[in-house]
């Protein structure tokens, strides 16, 4: 090596001056722009609301109301109930997608087709009025019932809802095997497991990783999807609310005891989708403390 | 040892994937207790062999038998049923598997995954599967990794945890397909260490490797697989020291360069 030339020494030289110097953080006007932008505009929407024609005292007055809490529990149960029944649909009808047998294969691509390819509002209508077609229903000389009896809104309801999103639901259940490595399934084979077994112990299990979060999302559009029932009388609680501002024409007062009520219901959700996923992420990366395995081994 | 009945038993086994022929009429007999190993270049069949007899593949022709038990048939008169899931399933109890790429159940922990195949196969009582498993997580020397999840483990630490999921069912006969490939080169000798304890007492092993110097330590038996066929078979001293065939010498030649 030959000797430095002069000016690289003198960068030396200030390297080690600059080196002593203070530090000023960066910053960031924007952000502080952007904040007081936003929370103009959210003080004047208070305000709006404030000001507006609102009888905040009837809000408070129909926000327990029996028919609006009532109308909440309806919402409630049917969400689950049709989750319910659309989740074992779609685990159903994702495992015969995914099956060697034609017929099967066939069957499920089918369902999907028909109920994914027609509006759920269609789909309603056609349970509640299935009687036009089927005016009796059962085995012919043991059980019969008069299809009217059957059909109520609640049954035709959760068959609608529930067919509808096991069509949506068997997706992304496939999507959620899809995931999981072959050489899991290879594994729990060569120890002796049947191909049920398999799926129940060690592919669906990995699987809810992938699942959840879609199918949480789903959850969380069930609760207000519900509210489509109204068409066919079901009583839910934004039906409730309507005939309640039918009545006495406090329209903007009964929205918001509605719309405050899904929110809580669907934050109630959220924060039940955020534990779900955390105890399905067991064995994926981030380390937990061990106090939280006790029990469930 | 006795040679006969031999533990696995393989006759005229063909494999074919479309159009490749990944096994052509192999047979091969395997003594009680004995370890065998089987080299050969990648694409040999050497791992397909293995996955046929642990019925992970459907054999196209010939046919095999574990422990006396044909497998993956049953014999009606002049023609073989295939058997079905359950009956597979309860075959393949004979018959344990370890992986290349291990292939712990990423969701449980060590022990989970080796009390796993105990508690809902062989409906065994939770309390002695767990007892069962720690004597085996001490005998691969991971004791203290219990309940580390497979992804808080190293490559080797995987393996053993593999090999003891394997050895809990209490099969008959141990398959390890390259068992070692996988792993960064200085967790090959805790792994080989295990495999060689079991050796010692007394499992059968069938043991699809790329170690020769293990194999030569080890192995009763290795067989030198090329295209789907078992080239030359014998003691490890002449086919992994001085091979008659020109491929396996060729193989070794570039196994050792």
């Amino acid at each position: 090596m030959s000797a430095p030339p002069p000016s690289s020494v003198k960068a030396m030289r200030d390297l080690a001056e600059v080196a002593g110097l203070r530090i000023v953080p960066r910053r960031f006007y924007g952000r502080w722009i952007a904040a007081i932008l936003i929370l103009g505009v959210f003080a004047w929407i208070v305000k709006a609301f404030a000001d507006g024609q609102i009888a905040w005292n009837v809000v408070a007055q129909f926000f327990t109301a029996p028919a609006i809490l009532s109308g909440l529990v309806n919402t409630v149960i049917m969400t689950a109930c049709a989750m319910a029944l659309g989740i074992t649909l779609g685990v159903i009808f994702a495992v015969m997608y995914m099956s060697p047998n034609p017929v099967l294969r066939g069957s499920a691509l089918f369902y999907i087709w028909f109920f994914r390819g027609t509006p759920l509002l269609l789909q309603l209508l056609l349970w509640f009025n299935l009687a036009l077609v089927f005016p009796k229903l059962g085995i012919p000389g043991l059980l019969e019932m008069r299809t009217v009896d059957v059909m109520t809104p609640f049954v035709a309801t959760l068959l609608g809802l529930g067919m509808n999103q096991g069509a949506y639901t068997a997706e992304v259940i496939r999507s959620g095997i899809l995931s999981v490595d072959a050489g899991q399934t290879e594994a729990a084979k060569s120890i002796g497991m049947t191909r049920l077994t398999v799926l129940r112990r060690v592919v669906l299990p990995q699987a809810m990783r992938v699942i959840i979060p879609p199918v949480g999302n789903e959850f969380i559009s069930m609760v207000k999807l519900t509210s489509i029932a109204s068409v066919i009388q079901y009583s839910e609680i934004l039906r409730n609310a309507q005939t309640i501002y039918y009545a006495n024409a406090r329209v903007i007062e009964l929205l918001i005891v509605a719309a405050a009520w899904y929110l809580m219901v669907v934050t109630l959700l959220q924060l039940g989708q955020f534990f779900l996923e955390r105890h399905f992420s067991k064995g994926r990366g981030e380390r937990r403390p061990r106090a939280d395995l006790g029990g469930k081994t | 040892m006795s040679l006969y009945p031999p533990m696995v038993a393989v006759r005229d086994v063909t494999k074919v994937f479309g159009s490749f022929k990944a096994l052509s009429s192999v047979s091969m007999e395997i003594a009680r207790g004995s370890v065998q190993c089987i080299i050969g270049p990648s694409g040999s069949g050497k791992s397909t062999f293995l996955r046929c007899i642990n019925q992970l593949e459907k054999i196209d022709r010939g046919a095999m038998c574990v422990d006396g038990e044909l497998i993956g048939f049953r014999r009606v008169g002049d023609v073989l049923h295939e058997l079905t899931d359950a009956e597979v399933a309860r075959q393949r109890l004979a018959t344990a598997m370890v992986f290349q790429r291990f292939n712990l159940f990423s969701h449980l922990s060590a022990l989970e995954n080796i009390i796993e195949g105990p508690i809902t196969v062989l409906n065994r009582p939770r309390a002695e599967a767990v007892d069962e498993a720690m004597a085996l997580l001490e005998r691969v020397g991971l004791p203290e990794k219990r309940d580390a999840y497979p992804i808080e483990l190293s490559g080797g630490q995987q393996q053993r945890v593999a090999i003891a999921r394997a050895m809990a069912m209490r099969p008959k006969v141990m398959l390890f397909d390259e068992p070692t490939s996988a792993l960064d080169p200085e967790l090959v000798g805790e792994v080989l260490a295990v495999m060689r304890d079991l050796a010692a007492s007394g499992t059968t092993m069938i043991v699809v490797t790329h170690e020769l110097a293990f194999a030569r330590e080890v192995a009763e038996d290795v067989a030198f697989m090329d295209k789907g066929e078992v080239v030359e078979r014998g003691p490890p001293a002449v086919v992994l020291s001085k091979p008659n065939h020109s491929r396996t010498q060729d193989f070794i030649a570039a196994v050792l360069r």
